[in-house]
Parts: structure tokens; sequence; C-alpha cells
């Protein structure tokens, strides 16, 4: 597959969503709503379940699965309050030293002007500064779209596991394409997500993911299953970490990234 | 070279004409003005020297981290001439400048990024100096001072480029933990991926008068909700009214501000 059939497929509808896999892989969901602050935003599914007996915190972002919840759910697209609805449970997750589990899977933050009233970017900051400082394991699953910072949001974790034909990107191909080449044409977003790397495959070999799921969507109960193991896996090796340990090895995990050439530290010219 | 050396230097009569409302002023009138427009009160874009010109002590200023380049390792469209052409006009490395300095006698880590190159989107380089100066901050329990400007996170590094937004995270996490002080100064414009991370981040977060602030940007908006905008929207001052940064500081009050703000957080004094 291309990246751009990739994006379709990620995107496709009837794909699998946030909610269904909290629903296969945990037992007893029980939801928590609200950021305390300004409202609930159902873009984000979140609170507490069981995986293997053990209590986890689930954050799931959540497209819909029909008209009418696409729409309450706002396509899966996160305003402030469902950013800070997550923050606020993995702070009580850290509290009670459970670990967090997040489906990463949105377009993208919510682009509106109450988005940016209510200070969309500070919430992403705050999330994702936050989350670096968790002294709880956060493990991320990219399942469909990972948008942007919308969806580091919710990925700035120990570990990150992508779908095989889920797709993770800096920005949408469609916004590239139409800042570069002016017009998001089909051809041009195809190009944009060629030259974007937006790949399990390229997640992989930038680091990005440690691992990728192999999907099955006609087995989903299966696909769940072994993704299940390798969530247990992880919260198993994990929980083994001291508090500072774990804060240690996401600083490290993020700290590597990077691409570039670093020449002797030479004084250019221009300098005084 | 910066506008301000070129300025300077320049007769009286080399006009420049502002962007905003056309009027024409001499170089060195506008120099003296710290670049805002005295017809209008347009702020110019300063590039990073200017700017630490401006607001460094004369001479405290130190860069570090020099000699890091982008590298074009997806192969991006244009990525490398791109890189080129901003290297030559700016002669700048990248988008970010580093390094320690004084404000008003007090020691600082200090970063500006230039929105002159390649409107000083954030890729692997802005990303690793920030990152370098915040470990640097917290290792000599320093206060870090950073001005921002960017069209967010540079896609020409692709799924890197956004990784930088954590990896920065991470670090000004530490150097908060430290108990060290960090002071953001949103500049125009600071927008995406620099907005939803560290710009957001401050202790304190000040701004200049009329800045573009946003995550979003305004034509997103305006397409995805087919809503009108007011034309205030995403300014410093939209922010401040919405509870998001703590002040709005005109450009000649800035060294003042900062100075006091670094008082009162009784760091030590370079003597």
């Amino acid at each position: 597959m291309t990246a751009y059939e990739k994006l379709k497929t990620a995107r496709k509808s009837g794909r699998p969503t946030g909610g269904q896999y909290v629903k296969e892989i945990f037992e007893n969901p029980i939801e928590l709503h609200g950021d305390r602050r300004f409202g609930d935003d159902l873009a984000i599914y979140s609170g507490l379940a069981y995986l293997n007996g053990e209590p986890v915190t689930f954050i799931a972002m959540e497209k819909g699965w029909d008209l009418q919840s696409r729409m309450e759910r706002n396509f899966g697209c996160p305003k402030p309050e469902g950013y800070r609805k997550a923050l606020r449970l993995m702070k009580q997750a850290e509290k009670f030293h459970r670990p967090v589990i997040c489906f990463v899977d949105t377009l993208g933050a919510y682009p509106a002007a109450e988005a940016e009233e209510r200070g969309q970017g500070q919430a992403i900051a705050e999330s994702i500064m936050e989350m670096m400082g968790l002294k709880t394991p956060v493990i991320s699953v990219v399942i469909g779209e990972g948008g942007s910072g919308g969806a580091l949001a919710l990925a700035s974790a120990n570990k990150v596991y992508i779908l095989e034909n889920a797709v993770y990107s800096v920005i949408s191909p469609e916004g590239c394409a139409s800042i570069l080449w002016k017009e998001s044409t089909q051809e041009n977003v195809a190009k944009a997500a060629e030259c974007l790397h937006i790949t399990a495959a390229d997640m992989k070999h930038f680091g990005v993911a440690e691992e990728i799921i192999p999907e099955s969507l006609e087995h989903f109960p299966e696909m769940c299953k072994a993704l299940k193991m390798q969530l247990a896996e992880a919260v198993d090796e994990l929980m083994k970490l001291s508090e500072e340990e774990i804060v240690q090895q996401r600083y490290e995990r993020f700290r590597k990234f990077g691409i570039f050439e670093e020449k002797s530290s030479s004084k250019g010219f221009f300098r005084k | 070279m910066g506008l301000m050396d070129m300025f300077q230097k320049a007769t009286n009569s080399t006009k420049i004409k502002c962007k905003k409302c056309g009027n024409e002023e001499t170089a060195y009138n506008l120099t003296q003005n710290l670049y805002i427009c005295p017809n209008c009160g347009y702020y110019y874009r300063l590039g990073a020297r200017d700017r630490i010109e401006l607001t460094a002590d004369k001479k405290s200023f130190t860069e570090i981290d020099t000699g890091l380049v982008s590298k074009d390792f997806l192969e991006f469209p244009n990525y490398a001439d791109k890189l080129e052409k901003a290297k030559a006009s700016t002669k700048e490395d990248d988008a970010v400048v580093c390094g320690k300095a004084a404000i008003g006698g007090k020691e600082v880590a200090l970063f500006v990024m230039d929105s002159k190159f390649i409107m000083a989107s954030m890729g692997s380089v802005v990303g690793e100096k920030i990152t370098r100066l915040f470990e640097y901050a917290t290792a000599n329990q320093l206060p870090v001072i950073g001005f921002t400007a960017s069209g967010g996170a540079r896609m020409q590094e692709g799924i890197v480029s956004l990784m930088q937004m954590a990896k920065v995270s991470g670090a000004v996490k530490q150097h908060s933990n430290a108990g060290l002080l960090y002071i953001t100064v949103l500049t125009d414009p600071t927008t995406g991926g620099v907005t939803a991370s560290f710009a957001m981040q401050g202790d304190i977060i000040l701004a200049e008068p009329k800045a573009l602030v946003g995550f979003a940007g305004r034509r997103v908006v305006e397409q995805t909700t087919k809503s009108q905008l007011p034309d205030n929207f995403q300014s410093a001052e939209f922010l401040l009214h919405h509870g998001f940064i703590d002040a709005i500081i005109p450009r000649n009050e800035l060294r003042g501000t900062l100075t006091q703000l670094l008082t009162m957080h009784g760091r030590r004094d370079v003597s």
C-alpha cells in the first residue's frame, strides 16, 4: 500500500474506533467525564477499567461510529476541555500509581474559534509537559490517525505502538499540500503523504513507535487479544521501574529524536 | 549582520516603508524607535541578533551550541534549497539562537527564535538547541528567557519535527521541577506546534502588542467552521482577554519588566 492508501485506510468509516478497543481489551470500563473546569468533551472517552484484573486509566479518542455519535464526538477532534479531561485523569492515575493507556485516533485538535478562545495551544502544551513528568507509566497506541500536536498530546508516552495501517504525521497531508502546492488535489495529497513519511513502518524506522501491531480487522477480537498481551507485557515491565526511572525512561525516549549535523562548534564570522 | 547594524550605518536618506500603514521612515529613526512604526505603532519583526541586542546587557551575550545544522533526511521537495536560502539571507545556521546573557545584571539562559529563517519552523536543530539550553540552565541553576516566533513544526522533517515538541517539553519540565524560572515572550507570529509546547509552558508568559499567537491557522479555522472571525482573533490582546497570557509589554518596557521579574525571583547577580 502507498502512504496515501494507508491514509485512506486509517480514516475509513467502519474502522474500529477508540471505544471499541477499550471494550474489547479491558474488563468493566467505567467512563469518567469532565475536565472540572469547563465541560465534557466526548471526543475523549476516558475512565477506569481492568487490564487482566489490574486497574488502569484508559483515555481514548473517539471519532464515533455513526452520524449521530460522530457529531456528538466532533469526529474525534478534541477541544481544550478534552485535553484537560485527559490530563486530569492522568494526574489521578499518577496519584494512585495506575498505568495509563491511551488510544490515539484524530485528524487533529479541533481548529475552531471556540477552541482557540479556550486555549487549544495551552491545553496541548500543558498535556505534553505534564506527561513528560508523569510518575506513572503511559502507553499509547495509534489506532487510526495520529494527527499532529493534537495526537502527541496523548502520545508523550513511555511506549508507543502503532497499528499496521495507522498513520502518524506532523501535519495532515491535506494541510501540507495546501501550504506547499497551494491546492490539496488528490494528487498533491498523495504526494504529501509520501513526502511526510507517515506510515507505521516509518514510525518504527524513526523510533517513534516501538512496535507495529499487525492488523486483521475482520478478526477484531483475536487482534485485540494480541494487542492486550502486548499492553500487559509493557505494563508489567514499566511497573517494575521506580517513579524516577519511569520519568527518566520517557525523557530519554524523546531526548534522542533529532537528525542534524553538528559541525565543530565554530564561531561564525558574524559573531563578535 | 542584523537589521540594526545595517540601519545604524545607513544615512538618514535610506527609507523603510511600513508594512502596515505605508508610512516611510528613515532607517535611523526606526532603530531609535526600536523598530516600531512611529506613525501607526506597527511592530517590525526582529531578527534574533537584533532582539538580543535590544534585550541583553551590552556585550553580555555568549552564544552556545553553534554549528548545529539541519539535514534534509527525508529528501523533502525543496527543503535543501530553502535551507540554503535561509542561511544565506540570515547568516544564521537555523531558526534559533541560544546562549548565556545578562539582563539588568541578572544571569540568564536565553533563546531567541528568528522568524526570518523559514518562519522559525521547528525542526531537529531548533528542538535540540532549545533542549540543550534548558539542560544547561537546569545544570547551572539559571532562569530561562525565551523569545518565541514560529510558524510551527517544520513539516519538511516529518514526524521527527513533531517529536521535538515532547523533547523540549521534557527539558522544560525538568527545569521547572528544579524550581527554576522560565519566562516566555511571545512575538509575532507564534503558532502551531511551538504554541502547543514551550511557548505556553512559561511560569510567566508575556507578549508583544498585537503579536499573532495561536494554535490553528486563521484560514483553517475559517474553513472548518465557516465562521467569521473578529479582527483581533489570535492577537496578544485576544489571548490576554481569554486569560492565556500574563501581560502585554511594549517593546521599550520589556527589558525593565524582565529585569524586575528576574529580581523578584532572586537569582544571583553577575558582578
